[in-house]
């Protein structure tokens, strides 16, 4: 962990994860220019996310197509028909996954909590490739209000069956009924697609995850959605910390738990229906995203979620660059470059802290 | 289960133990017997269907050459993989979950399959191959991705949790890769590589199913050498300590034969997904009293398999469903009612 302090109070285990009243001053220095580090970062990988590709431009060039006008120059075309586009999408789905993952983890007392744990990609999937089997829909932005449903609808069952019993939604009981959720959508899906050779054509470029072939026009639909669920998300900061102290004692403080778990599953619903909707499936950046917040904070949420604000987005960007790097003039997908940096980072991550039991 | 508390309470130690033996031994009678109903059925019905009289005329070697087609080329090759691999998933789900204590660690969640999986999507739509050397791929997949987990989460001596949120990882990963394999290549091959994936017992073959029943009869023998070893264990790792068991050396071992087990099975039906998920519990929710049931899982393995096979067979006109899809589709409500109406304070299945 980033200090020893860190370790001795054990960010994984989220179970113990109540706020010292104050930070001492070589975490808060440790915060602050952490924050402002992970600025730079965001800022470095917009630039290269605008920069570098099948065809790398030049600073200058990219500068002049954003402050300039010179029709007919491709340069400028590529930037500001392609990069630009796709480089706001990577921001976009990376804010909304690492936010979400953030809430997700923070109410469910879960260091495994992710969109595609409980089962919520999944749900997303399902309705996807309804979408393109039963009603004949291809379009990136048809599939929308689909994924929108499904990953409302799966989150909704994951958390009602969770609840049910009189131990209400214990992380085993939500991790298990995510894995099931996830288990049936998935032979469905499955189903669909080995009946039917041309949903199969038009779902298996939608379901890699991949910010390319997106317009702008997609996201002047979707973004209210976000910034609605991140809006809902950082109101939610300061009830997440003393949910951290578990229900009974946020309940001695007079605080309403089952309100808490209610907006915060509308703002995580709101968060990964539009993220999928955008790309697809992407998974892993709700998992990574809040565990290195936590590393380099401490167990406070109003700074787990500055940082997962700015470092979602910057996973996500830097994944994209990466993929549109390694295989060139091919591209790799963006779900499949940030599973294959997520995957170590986790394993990492599950090796060095002891996570709190599931 | 209220009758068996209030029974507890008033006989003497003795009485009750008698009287959950007497339950395990009444337990697998019935589901030998509810095994036999299945196969019975499986091999009476299909697009050709057997009359008792026919069918045994046929197992007498008496019966025309079409109906002896259909029954020793079709239908036993299948039926035999079937109890074969589902017996295997059954006592590796059990395994994998009493070893690290977790209800989650099954061979399909843990990533295990996903090695697999990834192995024969790469080795089909990439290396064009099939067959044995595919079976191959996809046993050496599972032994990687079960190796290099091990590996990962070994830290001063297996730990559940860290096991399986490293296998979790690893099925990320996997689900990514497959992903990524299908949409290259042919549209029509993925959807080839999709079925395998899946895993079911279509195009199962005697010469196959010999490897399967050689390499599991091996690994049942060692399972039933080691299974009262791991009993101890479940006492706790000082108590076994106590009782003399090297307790790291026997996790190892278990752990080796239960991915084994995984391997083989996977090797010649695919991952059927969840069986070995949901088999030990059903098994244990019916025989009762907390114990390790390997034999009553295996039973129960079999049957979700064969069940599995039979109703995805008459599901849609004119294809076959593999049996991975309908036991994904049966058992995730299953798994969700159990729980749904698990009782605070029992073991969650």
């Amino acid at each position: 962990m980033a200090t020893a302090g860190a370790k001795a109070t054990e960010p994984g285990a989220v179970t113990d994860a109540a706020p010292a009243p104050r930070a001492d001053g070589r975490r808060r220095r440790i915060r602050a220019w952490g924050l402002a580090a992970s600025v730079v970062l965001l800022v470095v990988a917009v630039v290269l996310s605008l920069a570098l590709g099948t065809r790398a431009i030049p600073l200058p060039d990219v500068l002049a197509a954003l402050f300039t006008t010179a029709p007919g120059d491709p340069l400028q075309v590529i930037v500001r028909d392609l990069r630009v586009p796709r480089t706001l999408i990577g921001i976009a789905v990376g804010l909304a996954l690492g936010l979400a993952g953030t809430l997700m983890q923070g109410v469910t007392r879960n260091p495994l909590a992710d969109p595609g744990i409980l089962g919520v990609n999944a749900g997303a999937s399902l309705l996807v490739v309804i979408a393109i089997a039963v009603f004949g829909v291809t379009a990136p932005l048809g599939f929308i209000w689909f994924a929108f449903a499904g990953a409302a609808a799966a989150a909704a069952l994951v958390y009602g069956i969770g609840a049910l019993g009189r131990d209400g939604a214990t992380p085993v009981k939500l991790a298990i009924a995510g894995t099931a959720i996830t288990a049936a959508a998935t032979s469905v899906v499955t189903l669909l697609l080995i009946t039917d050779i041309e949903t199969l054509s038009a779902y298996r470029f939608w379901q890699v995850g991949s910010l390319a072939g997106r317009g702008v026009d997609i996201l002047t639909v979707l973004w209210p959605f976000i910034a609605v669920g991140a809006l809902l998300a950082l109101l939610l900061t300061r009830d997440l910390n003393l949910l951290a102290f578990g229900d009974d004692v946020a309940r001695g403080l007079g605080h309403n738990a089952a309100l808490t778990r209610a907006l915060a599953g509308v703002s995580v619903v709101l968060l990964c229906g539009t993220a999928t909707a955008i790309a697809g499936p992407i998974v892993f950046v709700g998992l990574v995203i809040p565990h290195i917040a936590r590393a380099i904070t401490g167990p406070d949420y109003r700074w787990i979620f500055a940082f997962s604000l700015v470092l979602g987005p910057v996973l996500v960007l830097l994944a994209d660059v990466l993929g549109r790097l390694v295989v060139a003039p091919s591209e790799l997908e963006v779900g499949l470059v940030v599973a294959a940096v997520g995957a170590p980072v986790m394993i990492a991550l599950v090796r060095r802290v002891r996570l709190g039991s599931l | 289960m209220s009758t068996a508390t209030s029974a507890r309470q008033q006989a003497p130690v003795g009485q009750v133990r008698a009287g959950i033996a007497r339950r395990a031994v009444v337990t697998t009678v019935v589901l030998s017997l509810l095994l036999a109903a299945v196969v019975t059925t499986a091999v009476a019905t299909g697009a050709y269907p057997l009359s008792p009289d026919r069918l045994i005329l046929t197992l007498l070697g008496q019966g025309e050459a079409r109906e002896a087609f259909v029954l020793f080329r079709l239908r036993l090759p299948s039926i035999v993989l079937g109890l074969l691999v589902g017996a295997a998933f059954g006592i590796a789900g059990a395994l994998f979950q009493t070893l690290l204590r977790n209800p989650l660690a099954s061979p399909d969640i843990i990533g295990i399959s996903g090695g697999a999986s990834v192995a024969s999507a790469f080795g089909i739509l990439i290396l064009g191959v099939s067959g044995a050397i595919l079976s191959l791929l996809s046993f050496a997949g599972a032994i990687v991705v079960a190796a290099a987990i091990a590996l990962l989460s070994a830290r001063g001596g297996i730990s559940g949790y860290r096991f399986v949120l490293i296998g979790v990882g690893f099925a990320f990963v996997a689900q990514a890769a497959i992903g990524y394999l299908t949409t290259r290549g042919d549209v029509r091959e993925a959807s080839q590589a999709l079925v395998w994936i899946v895993g079911g017992l279509g195009g199962a073959e005697w010469e196959d199913n010999l490897v399967v029943a050689l390499a599991l009869a091996a690994l049942f023998t060692l399972t039933a050498v080691v299974a009262p070893r791991l009993r101890m264990l479940q006492l706790g790792d000082d108590t076994a300590a106590s009782l003399g068991i090297r307790v790291e050396r026997t996790r190892l071992t278990i752990l080796v034969v239960a991915v084994a087990l995984t391997a083989v099975a996977t090797a010649y039906a695919g991952p059927v997904a969840f069986v070995a998920f949901v088999s030990a519990p059903i098994a244990r929710r019916i025989v009762g009293g907390g114990r390790l049931s390997l034999i009553p899982s295996a039973l129960v393995g079999a049957i979700v398999v064969l069940v599995a096979d039979l109703v995805g067979g008459n599901l849609l006109p004119g294809a076959a469903v593999p049996a991975g899809i309908v036991t994904g589709i049966i058992g995730a409500p299953y798994l969700l009612w159990l729980l749904a109406t698990a009782d605070r304070g029992r073991q969650t299945p």
